[in-house]
């Protein structure tokens, strides 16, 4: 499903530069559910961000569902994101003037898709979230856990091969943390590939696989045995 | 927030349209006056007066009085037959006119019939003076509307008698023209019977023609320096002398006339655009605001998949939306002041002041450009907005 190899990165930091990723390998197979810990500066949401081709590496390989992805313009990195990626951020990036429906359909109008598949497409997203009510309210008018379920649902419209999340669970309290989490998972059991980024012990062993990164390199790679969400909600 | 700035830089936009609007209304009503002050004579027209010489020339003395007769108005169509469309002779002879009880003095006009086009007369009834008037001599006039209000009161003139100075004329027509009261107290009778009863001579005041209208302005223009030469030289006047025989054609009038609108409206155009540049600028720096402010949006659309293209076309049309609106407010308002004000301004030569329906037209296109104008360099911008940036939490 996703491969990279010897992955590195730098920032210029006024004149030295900053070594962030100092050559990374990771694959990961359809289906897998992966945190990706470390403490900050490790260079977690950079790797995530050239995962999601928001950023692009400055050596090394990454090959994304047998697509070699390199030297993308603006508008292939468009195509691909929306075909390949589905986001979920730790803020829920919503766009507040339109209301949830809006909001989960955006993707699909970047597909070209019709208005009329995009609302009904939307409204079944919605509706597997448990929103199919609060489709015509703006983002201002929902809680923080119904924010993220309508992001959920906007990343899952696209049908997207690969769900990448930013801390998803970092604006939450505990209890909605662990129904998003209960939500993701359920997503995962049914198939989807997820990469999350996260620092939370807890949440990251509700994963099946941790990659610990320090320093730009990865330290610790396991298989843990999965801890449910629901048990806690 | 977001709103009072759109709304501020619409208002220069507004602004612009609404001073263009009424500068091109009040401009527009100028040059009607200028048209309608020359409706009076064909535009093709030439004047040709005599005086007395100013130069002594092959061995006569200066202060000659020149007098043109019949025979020079026959040399002039002999000689440039082809390049002359109407002509007529002038006598100007001033009468006491009197029918039953009524009298006036008026101005006569004896001329020829193609006088009638020189002169943009309209015939209302009867007939205009016609050739067979000129062979025969015949006593008949054409009378002005004024002249038939004045003396016929309420009844139709045509086959009655009118009294000119002790003389009895039959009224074989009546006419009005566009320029003005004074044109239509006139009475035109045939050139050959003026010179029988007032003089038994030859004698014609003026001669007046129009060229073929197929002459281009320079060719026209040389028609008439032509027949200048020609005609001093007929009567040995030295060329240099400026007033025995002056002809004046009307082409360089309407040149100068041309020049002026053509002035006036560069002006009015320069104005409304540097106006409405402004307007754009102002549009610009909004939008360079507005982009900043959806920096984050772009960047969320970026990350599900919009394309460069979808974020400029965002940002164009938001700023061709405004500009657009902002422009016809201006237009309407603008419309509306020169409508209210344009019967007040008849005083100061500004005749039915208005915008036509290609101004409105030409105006939306305009500001639609306009208004691209201003959002592409904002739009590009936005387009340039990396996802990562935008998205990073602050």
């Amino acid at each position: 499903m996703l491969k990279i190899n010897k992955i590195h990165k730098s920032y210029p930091i006024g004149d030295s530069s900053l070594h962030v990723l100092k050559g990374i390998d990771l694959s990961v197979e359809a289906g897998e559910m992966v945190a990706i810990m470390g403490s900050s500066g490790s260079g977690k949401s950079t790797l995530l961000n050239i995962i999601g081709m928001l950023d692009e590496a400055d050596e090394g390989d990454y090959i994304l569902d047998n697509v070699p992805i390199k030297n993308l313009t603006e508008k292939k990195a468009a195509i691909y994101r929306n075909k390949f990626l589905g986001f979920i951020f730790q803020s829920f990036n919503l766009i507040n003037y339109k209301n949830a429906l809006d909001n989960v359909a955006l993707p699909l109008y970047y597909q070209g898709l019709k208005r009329k598949e995009r609302i009904e497409k939307g409204l079944y997203h919605l509706e597997k979230v448990g929103l199919k009510n609060w489709a015509h309210h703006l983002p201002n008018e929902l809680s923080g856990g119904q924010k993220q379920r309508v992001a959920i649902a906007r990343a899952l419209a696209a049908n997207p091969k690969l769900l990448l999340a930013d801390e998803p669970t970092g604006a939450l309290d505990t209890k909605t943390s662990h129904e998003i989490m209960d939500f993701i998972q359920s997503l995962n059991d049914e198939g989807k590939t997820i990469l999350m980024v996260t620092h939370e012990e807890d949440i990251a062993q509700m994963c099946k696989r941790i990659v610990r990164l320090k320093d730009g390199v990865i330290i610790e790679d396991v298989f843990v045995e999965q801890v449910r969400a629901s048990q806690y909600v | 927030m977001n709103k009072t700035r759109s709304l501020l830089s619409g208002f220069t936009v507004a602004f612009a349209i609404l001073l263009f609007t009424i500068l091109f209304g009040l401009g527009n009503g100028l040059l009607n006056t200028f048209d309608t002050a020359f409706v009076d004579d064909a535009a093709n027209s030439i004047f040709i007066n005599s005086g007395q010489t100013s130069k002594a020339s092959n061995g006569l003395q200066a202060g000659r009085q020149i007098q043109f007769e019949n025979k020079d108005q026959e040399w002039i169509e002999e000689e440039f037959g082809d390049k002359v469309q109407y002509i007529t002779s002038r006598i100007y002879l001033n009468v006491t006119a009197t029918f039953r009880n009524e009298k006036s003095s008026y101005s006569v006009r004896a001329v020829n019939p193609d006088h009638q086009y020189l002169e943009n007369t309209k015939v209302n009834y009867g007939r205009y003076i016609n050739e067979s008037d000129i062979k025969n001599k015949t006593k008949v006039v054409v009378i002005g509307r004024l002249v038939e209000e004045d003396l016929f009161l309420k009844t139709t003139a045509i086959g009655k008698y009118i009294n000119l100075n002790g003389i009895q004329y039959k009224v074989v027509g009546v006419f009005s023209d566009d320029g003005g009261d004074r044109e239509e107290r006139l009475i035109y009778m045939p050139v050959t019977t003026a010179q029988q009863i007032y003089g038994n001579n030859q004698h014609i005041d003026q001669i007046n023609l129009t060229y073929n209208p197929d002459l281009n302005f320079d060719a026209a223009i040389s028609f008439s320096n032509m027949l200048t030469r020609k005609l001093k030289d007929r009567f040995l006047v030295s060329q240099n002398d400026q007033r025995a025989i002056r002809v004046r054609n009307l082409a360089n009038d309407s040149k100068a006339i041309g020049q002026m609108t053509l002035g006036i409206n560069i002006m009015i155009l320069v104005i409304g655009f540097g106006t409405l540049i402004a307007g754009v600028v102002g549009i610009s720096n909004m939008m360079i605001f507005i982009v900043k402010e959806r920096t984050k949006e772009i960047g969320i659309r970026k990350a599900l998949g919009a394309s460069p293209k979808s974020i400029v076309s965002i940002i164009l049309l938001e700023s061709v939306l405004i500009t657009v609106i902002a422009g016809f407010v201006g237009l309407v308002i603008g419309m509306g002041v020169v409508e209210l004000a344009a019967p007040s301004l008849e005083t100061y030569f500004i005749k039915e002041a208005g915008v036509e329906t290609s101004i409105i037209i030409g105006a939306t296109i305009v500001l639609i450009i306009a208004g691209a104008i201003a959002g592409y360099l904002p739009a590009k911008k936005a387009s340039r907005i990396k996802p990562i940036v935008a998205l990073r939490d602050d």
